[in-house]
């Protein structure tokens, strides 16, 4: 079984990532690098990251969500954060990255915040 | 309760932390500790054993990681040690600072200081490093 599953969908312009598992060293942080860097080469670059599925994610995992927001940033796109679970707030919280991404509790709200 | 100790020796593969850290976060709660303080174990134990791994033993097959789990009346003790060539806990940047914040590494030594009560990292005089963490009840 995948540490992380990822389904892709549309949402107008916007790419939606929903993800189940765990982001972690390995596997999970491989699969969110690739699928954010295919996104890229298709040239989608807002991209809402739906983590209510996530209940666990490592320092490797939080360092691929920077990578994938500076990634994204770069190619002139956006990287928002949909439905953190409590653990994922609270380790956001501690290591200060919730300063730095946009993150949302309903998705109509991430949707209408992309520009 | 009367004091009981479980110890793993690992080898250093990344395939090995999970496994490690799901086990130390049951012998936590086995020791009485509530779901949250042995989520924060899992959590702890699983950046020591990376970075043992990764940064200690620099995943060479030849070493092995050493995970000792402790429990006594009021508290569970952890040791993770490598076989490396050891490492200066002041040498790692603060990944909070402005500076720092959008690396995309050097944060796991950060998160085993705010999830455990006490850690401290240690040169064995055979090398490699010992870090042993706290989490009382």
């Amino acid at each position: 079984m995948a540490e992380l599953t990822i389904r892709e969908r549309q949402a107008g312009d916007v790419t939606v990532l929903d993800m189940d598992g765990r982001i972690t060293i390995g596997e999970g942080s491989v699969a969110l690098r690739s699928a954010v860097r295919r996104l890229l080469e298709e040239g989608k670059k807002k991209i809402l990251l739906n983590l209510a599925g996530v209940g666990y994610i490592d320092s490797s995992g939080i360092g691929e969500l920077v990578s994938s927001y500076t990634a994204i940033n770069k190619e002139g796109g956006q990287l928002k954060l949909l439905s953190l679970t409590q653990k994922l707030q609270d380790l956001l919280t501690i290591t200060k990255l919730l300063t730095v991404f946009d993150s949302y509790d309903t998705e109509d709200e991430a949707l209408s915040n992309f520009k | 309760m009367t004091d009981q100790t479980t110890r793993l020796v690992l080898p250093s593969h990344i395939e090995a932390v999970a496994d490690a850290a799901a086990a130390a976060s049951e012998f936590a709660r086995t020791c009485g500790l509530a779901d949250d303080a042995a989520f924060g174990i899992d959590m702890a134990v699983r950046e020591a054993i990376t970075n043992a791994i990764v940064h200690g033993n620099k995943e060479d097959d030849s070493k092995k990681v050493e995970l000792t789990l402790n429990c006594s009346q009021n508290a569970v003790e952890i040791e993770v040690k490598d076989q490396g060539e050891g490492f200066d806990p002041g040498s790692v940047p603060d990944p909070t600072a402005p500076e720092n914040i959008l690396k995309t590494s050097g944060r796991g030594n950060f998160l085993i200081r705010n999830l455990m009560d006490e850690v401290d990292w240690s040169k064995r005089a055979d090398g490699g490093t010992t870090v042993r963490m706290v989490k009382r009840f």
